[in-house]
């Protein structure tokens, strides 16, 4: 195969990807409605909560629109990302996956190209609820929307592998309400998204720790420290080592040919 | 005449249950071969381990001179397929289906345009090209895989019951135009079938039975060796030594 091969494979796929998004614009919109709701509705009834609080990275007292922004675009990865791993089962049962698996480009090669795909929608869905949370005055220095871009694509990057390996194990278009109940309002839930970690460690110690161990927690700290034109040199830490195991857990370990046929073998092979 | 499909002692179970036995054949080169079989008989798992969707327990797969195991890229860019499934995606018009097929084949945008306006006006479906997959009908959905199929200009074409679900006049519409073809492009065309009238009796056929070739040569010579009257009495002659 030539070099220019897998350029064409490359921009083929996230072309795919752009033109599915934006055929299916009910999804794009449905994507920002409903971390603007969070924000509209659930930061406005909890405005107070962060009275008094000084969070080192604002400096000063922050309202509670400001310090759910990141957390919110994190939902934003996060749901693109499984909605995404929602279509690779429905390709799969449809059947258009084993188009894409008779290409004669390694496979491991064609499902980083549909990772990136994948992190490229949820840029494109971030960028426009930030421009949203701008008219709610979430106004973050106009540098920190650039430097937050490589933040958020690794984000993108290490949900896009876990929703990869997820639709890898799941049999059925069905099982998947069960993914969003067990793993993906789990992984918001036990973050600093919606608030500082400093309020579960006053409370109840075992949330706390799994928060700690949420690698969700690190996608949005980084994010947020991003934004605001810091480095979070820890989250940065267990972002690439996330980024590398899952990744490379979603590229090699996705086998969707064996899933598939050895499932129905049974019933008259 | 050159070999464009050469199997040699393929075997495969899935858990327990062995779907293929020891099969050895080969498809010659600019042939239209079909493969006859009940349901059951083991030709989807063929058809899955020579599109590599899955990997045979032993044996070996050449196509065209490419070893399927040691060199997939080679011997897979060899092969056009339309699968029994539909795997059309719905939401992309006809040229864009076509142009995500050309880019994950590695072929260039400007030699996509080129060869998908090609296939889609030698199917009549140049003028549809904007069409949304979702508003054509079952016969034209599976032109359009054929042609998406033939976009990277493949040696070999495989077709798994590439007639079912269709109407009668749309599957004599698809059968005479993959047999042209065989003439026009020289393209050798393995099809895969449990419905024997989709066959002429000059064609080569390998008979396929609970995962073993149960025969292989011209059909009228096949029907003739068994003593059946015609292609439907051989499949049913078939069915029950299989049963």
């Amino acid at each position: 195969m030539k070099n220019s091969a897998y350029l064409f494979c490359f921009s083929g796929v996230l072309k795919r990807e752009l033109q599915r998004s934006l055929q299916q614009r009910t999804r794009f919109i449905s994507a920002l409605v409903r971390p603007l709701l969070w924000l509209a509705v659930f930061a406005a009834g909890f405005r107070g909560t962060l009275e008094g609080m000084v969070i080192p990275l604002y400096g000063s007292p922050v309202d509670y629109e400001v310090y759910i922004t990141p957390g919110l675009v994190g939902m934003i990865i996060l749901f693109n990302s499984m909605q995404s791993s929602l279509s690779m089962v429905y390709d799969r049962e449809m059947g258009s996956m084993r188009v894409l698996l008779t290409s004669p480009l390694p496979r491991s090669y064609l499902l980083f190209c549909k990772l990136f795909a994948i992190a490229l929608t949820s840029l494109l869905q971030v960028y426009a609820f930030l421009a949203v949370a701008f008219l709610f005055d979430v106004a973050p220095p106009p540098l920190g929307y650039l430097t937050a871009l490589p933040a958020i694509l690794m984000g993108a990057f290490i949900l896009g592998a876990l929703g990869l390996l997820l639709a890898s194990l799941i049999e059925q278009l069905e099982n998947f309400a069960g993914v969003m109940n067990f793993v993906v309002f789990p992984l918001f839930f036990l973050s600093p998204a919606l608030y500082p970690l400093t309020f579960m460690q006053d409370g109840n110690t075992w949330v706390y720790w799994a928060c700690v161990i949420n690698p969700f927690t690190y996608v949005v700290e980084l994010i947020r420290h991003a934004l605001y034109l810091d480095l979070n040199t820890p989250a940065l830490l267990v972002n690439l080592a996330a980024f590398t195991v899952l990744t490379n857990a979603a590229v090699l370990g996705f086998d969707p040919a064996r899933r598939m046929l050895n499932n129905r073998a049974p019933k008259g092979r | 005449m050159p070999v464009a499909v050469n199997i040699q002692a393929l075997s495969h179970s899935f858990a327990d249950r062995k779907v293929l036995r020891n099969v050895s054949l080969t498809v010659e080169q600019g042939m239209f071969v079909g493969l006859l079989g009940a349901n059951g008989a083991g030709k989807t798992t063929l058809f899955s381990i020579l599109t590599r969707l899955i990997c045979n327990s032993s044996g070996n797969v050449v196509l065209f001179g490419h070893d399927l195991q040691r060199s997939p890229a080679d011997a897979l860019a060899t092969l056009g397929v339309v699968f029994q499934q539909p795997t059309l995606d719905l939401d992309l018009s006809v040229l864009q289906n076509l142009q995500y097929h050309g880019a994950i084949q590695g072929m260039s945008p400007t030699d996509v345009q080129a060869r998908a306006q090609e296939e889609l006006e030698r199917l009549q479906l140049w003028d549809r090209r904007h069409e949304r997959i979702r508003w054509l009908n079952g016969g034209h959905r599976r032109r359009v895989e054929i042609a998406r199929a033939l976009l990277h200009q493949p040696q070999l074409l495989l077709l798994d019951e590439a007639t079912s679900s269709l109407d009668l006049e749309s599957r004599i519409q698809l059968i005479g135009h993959i047999r042209s073809l065989i003439k026009t492009e020289g393209l050798t065309v393995l099809w895969t079938t449990h419905v024997a009238e989709e066959l002429e009796t000059d064609d080569q056929v390998i008979l396929l039975n609970r995962g073993e070739v149960h025969a292989q040569g011209k059909l009228s010579d096949l029907i003739t060796a068994a003593g059946a009257s015609d292609a439907n009495h051989l499949m049913l002659n078939l069915s029950k030594s299989g049963s």
